[in-house]
């Protein structure tokens, strides 16, 4: 029996570069990236979190965006070298999942496919 | 750089962590290398993406920095004396007479040697090109992602895209040059170097060139010649006329020509064995976040087991004449020596 509680766990919804949508158990404490390319969707995520390369860019759901922290000057910085920015631009490895996400929507921008 | 083909006993392709811990591993067994690289200088990703990042799970360095990792890796192989051959691609490989191996760099370097090993992490570090439709089809005829002769610029009518350092120095360079030139980047704010944006600032207040805030949506032009960009702004489309366009956007890592090598692939990963680390080429070796095997874990300290595990079979192409006897560091006068600390 596993221990993690699937259908109680909080989930986040990530929509890929082609339009489809997946739900994905999230877990507390782990890069909203991580959780992406843990799942095996297509991230290239190439600097593996350390904000240097903008290949984990998403959009991130209007209605989730006052929840999620604002992003850091680094942050904003990085985005220039992602296409397609909007005022929903995030970069996923910098949003740290909570259970205050619990059900998060996120869209995989251009430029981020592997 | 020339065309005279240097003969040594190894050949690394990438000078990041692994490839460098390599040039250790097989020095203690009697085996110069040569490395290739396509940055200006060691510690590939490391040193390139995240050189102020502290990096935790390196064996007994609790906290280490992907610079200070480069440095102390250059300071540990010192004795061994490699040649580095920066700013190239490993571009061709050929399988020559002898059971040889003949490297030929983008930069046309020869190298020649017994044994390869390919330390090439996740490619070669290329310009990001925009996901804008049809734009390979303007690719070295109206668009560049590099300037290799500004000369070759002269008269253009330019739109550089971007907000870094390269963006803003090509603006600089390329102005004098230029018939026109505009700067296109998502914000009015740029992290590049504040003299240079400075720069830039002037020369467009005083109507020597255009800053537009906006970002690149489509392209206008045919058969390779590109008429002008369409930009997206807050206030609405905007089409600028151009003929050239030098977008920069950072660097990302491609498999590149290793893809044409001849090796096996799986998934753009190069499949090996645990036990020599080899390729389905005799004498290729392959390490590092390059290489698959069951259960690979893309850590820089499996690369380092990688490294000691390949040298020893790269030993017997290199000296097929002699015996192999391991021996420790901490004991051996021999390896003490060569690390000239005997």
């Amino acid at each position: 029996m596993s221990d993690i509680d699937e259908e109680n766990a909080p989930k986040i919804h990530v929509t890929d570069q082609q339009g489809n949508e997946h739900e994905l158990m999230a877990l507390e404490g782990w890069r909203v990236m991580e959780i992406i390319r843990d799942y095996g969707l297509p991230i290239k995520a190439e600097c593996g979190g350390a904000c240097a390369c903008a290949t984990c860019h998403v959009y991130v759901d209007q209605d989730w965006l006052a929840k999620i922290p604002d992003p850091t000057d680094e942050e904003i910085e990085r985005l220039d070298d992602a296409f397609d920015v909007e005022e929903n631009s995030r970069l996923s490895c910098q949003i740290i999942f909570n259970d205050g996400l619990d059900g998060l929507r996120v869209t995989l921008a251009p430029g981020t496919e592997p | 750089m020339s065309d005279t083909p240097i003969s040594t006993d190894v050949i690394i392709v990438g000078a990041g962590p692994v490839g460098l811990f390599a040039v250790f591993e097989l020095g203690l067994l009697d085996m110069k290398a040569h490395l290739v690289d396509i940055l200006g200088k060691p510690g590939g990703q490391c040193a390139e993406l995240y050189p102020e990042k502290p990096i935790y799970d390196i064996p007994a360095l609790p906290i280490v920095t992907g610079q200070q990792l480069t440095d102390n890796l250059m300071q540990q192989i010192e004795p061994f004396g490699p040649t580095f051959h920066f700013n190239q691609m490993a571009e061709k490989l050929e399988k020559i007479e002898g059971g040889r191996w003949r490297l030929t760099t983008d930069g046309g370097q020869v190298l020649e040697a017994p044994v390869v090993v390919i330390a090439a992490g996740g490619g070669s570090f290329m310009p990001k090109k925009p996901p804008i439709k049809g734009i390979e089809d303007y690719e070295d005829k109206s668009v560049f992602y590099a300037v290799r002769k500004m000369e070759q610029f002269r008269g253009r009518h330019i739109v550089i895209a971007g907000g870094g350092d390269s963006a803003l120095d090509w603006f600089l360079n390329l102005q004098p040059l230029a018939a026109s030139i505009r700067l296109v980047h998502r914000r009015d704010d740029f992290r590049a170097a504040p003299d240079s944006v400075n720069k830039m600032r002037e020369l467009v207040a005083h109507g020597k060139g255009e800053l537009h805030i906006g970002q690149i949506t489509t392209l206008e032009g045919a058969d390779g010649q590109l008429s002008g960009v369409n930009l997206k702004t807050d206030s609405g489309e905007q089409l600028l006329p151009c003929d050239t366009l030098l977008p920069f956007y950072g660097l990302t890592m491609k498999l590149g020509p290793v893809a044409n090598f001849g090796l096996n692939l799986h998934e753009n990963l190069i499949p090996v064995d645990t036990e020599k680390f080899e390729t389905s080429e005799q004498g290729i070796f392959a390490i590092g976040d390059i290489n698959w095997y069951p259960g690979k874990l893309k850590l820089i300290l499996s690369g380092f087991h990688e490294a000691a595990l390949m040298s020893q079979q790269a030993f017997k192409y290199v000296y097929p004449d002699r015996k192999l006897r391991f021996q420790y560091t901490t004991s051996s006068s021999d390896l003490q020596k060569k690390l000239a600390v005997a």
